[in-house]
């Protein structure tokens, strides 16, 4: 997509596969330079804290490499979930689905990389 | 048990007469306070007596929780049930069952009438007997009232926690009563089910109707905040009280990045302009 990297997670994440993924688009955000990371979890209907922290992670290590990550479509039992494990995604940009994801990212690339709150 | 009790066998050969004069008492003493007509009193006394006589031929006349008192408790669970909904009071419930004593007891005296030793024994059996029937029917009265309490707790708890579209992508929670842990659980899921539905960005959660706010009220409207913003949706809180704000501060509540305001009208302009919406006369 562009200057962005869409992840979307279809399957139950576990631990194995979370790590792979972690793996998988650091090395791709370094090879494409990307500039935005779109993480969608709307097919993610349970989560534990090592996958809370794993998505706090990642997006954590995409600042680092440059690039802006936004979390789309998180269920509301799973909001509940990791709110109730006090995992509450600090610095994690989210939004209600992928296009308004989208539009965060676009914005925030177009103010400059890590501008303002959308 | 007495192995030389008698009180099966009264109550089989006697049933009918025993019957009559248990019916005969409900209502010359206005048994229930004149809440149930004579017919169905004889009704549900016949059914209980049969039930006992059906409980007792087994011999068993102490452990009303055996099976063979089966038939016995289910009446007594269905009637009980039937006193709590039609506005029974719990004695009058337990009068019922225990006026069988007084006609029982007659009849056993003609029965016993020269042996006052199996007389004392039997009644002590059938007051026993009855007692435990009696309490059995408490309870099944007591646990009726308590589903009824559960429900209506469960109805006022939906009740209170409407979640209103107040334009486009604005949604706002009116909170009134106070707000404990199982509250704020079906708080947060109406707010994120509606968030979801409705794809608002913006929530506005007005305490206004929020009598006290302390450090576990205001945690639980953290809580509620951050699960909102894992979604996509910015909250705003509004209807902060002078005193509330007072204590907010004054308990060290961190409230955080979370916008606040005084009124939900305010809290509704900066969603507006948020949405780049504003307000304009026609």
């Amino acid at each position: 997509m562009g200057e962005f990297l869409l992840v979307t997670i279809q399957v139950d994440m576990h631990d194995r596969l979370a790590l792979q993924l972690q793996e998988d688009l650091t090395e791709r955000i370094a090879a494409t330079r990307a500039s935005g990371v779109l993480i969608d979890i709307s097919s993610l209907e349970m989560v534990d804290s090592f996958i809370g922290r794993m998505l706090g992670n990642i997006a954590g290590m995409s600042k680092v490499l440059g690039a802006d990550t936004v979390v789309t479509g998180m269920q509301p039992s799973v909001a509940i979930t990791l709110v109730e494990l006090g995992l509450s995604l600090r610095g994690v940009r989210t939004a209600l689905n992928v296009e308004r994801g989208m539009a965060l990212l676009r914005k925030s690339h177009e103010d400059g990389r890590h501008g303002g709150p959308g | 048990m007495n192995s030389s009790s008698k009180l099966p066998e009264v109550i089989r050969r006697n049933e009918s007469d025993i019957l009559a004069d248990w019916v005969r008492q409900q209502v010359a003493t206005g048994a229930a306070g004149g809440k149930i007509r004579e017919g169905d009193a004889r009704e549900q006394s016949r059914a209980l007596l049969s039930a006992i006589r059906e409980g007792i031929e087994t011999g068993n006349v102490s452990d009303v929780m055996a099976p063979s008192w089966a038939s016995a408790r289910e009446f007594l669970t269905e009637m009980a049930r039937n006193r709590a909904r039609q506005g029974f009071t719990p004695i009058e419930t337990a009068t019922f069952v225990m006026s069988l004593k007084l006609p029982l007891f007659s009849r056993l005296r003609q029965e016993h009438l020269n042996d006052a030793a199996g007389l004392a024994a039997d009644v002590w059996t059938a007051t026993e007997l009855i007692d435990k029937l009696a309490l059995f029917s408490m309870e099944a009265f007591q646990k009726t009232r308590e589903e009824v309490i559960v429900r209506q707790q469960q109805e006022l708890m939906e009740l209170s926690t409407p979640v209103v579209k107040l334009s486009e992508g604005i949604l706002a929670l009116p909170l009134i009563g106070s707000l404990d842990s199982a509250r704020t659980q079906v708080v947060m899921e109406s707010l994120l089910q509606q968030i979801l539905a409705t794809g608002a960005d913006i929530a506005i959660i007005d305490i206004t109707g929020v009598p006290t706010v302390d450090t576990l009220v205001a945690q639980h409207l953290l809580k509620t905040v951050a699960a909102a913003r894992l979604m996509g949706a910015d909250c705003i809180i509004s209807g902060v009280r002078p005193q509330i704000a007072q204590t907010i501060v004054h308990l060290g509540v961190e409230l955080g990045d979370v916008t606040t305001k005084a009124t939900l009208a305010d809290a509704f302009r900066v969603a507006l302009r948020r949405n780049g919406l504003t307000i304009a006369k026609a």
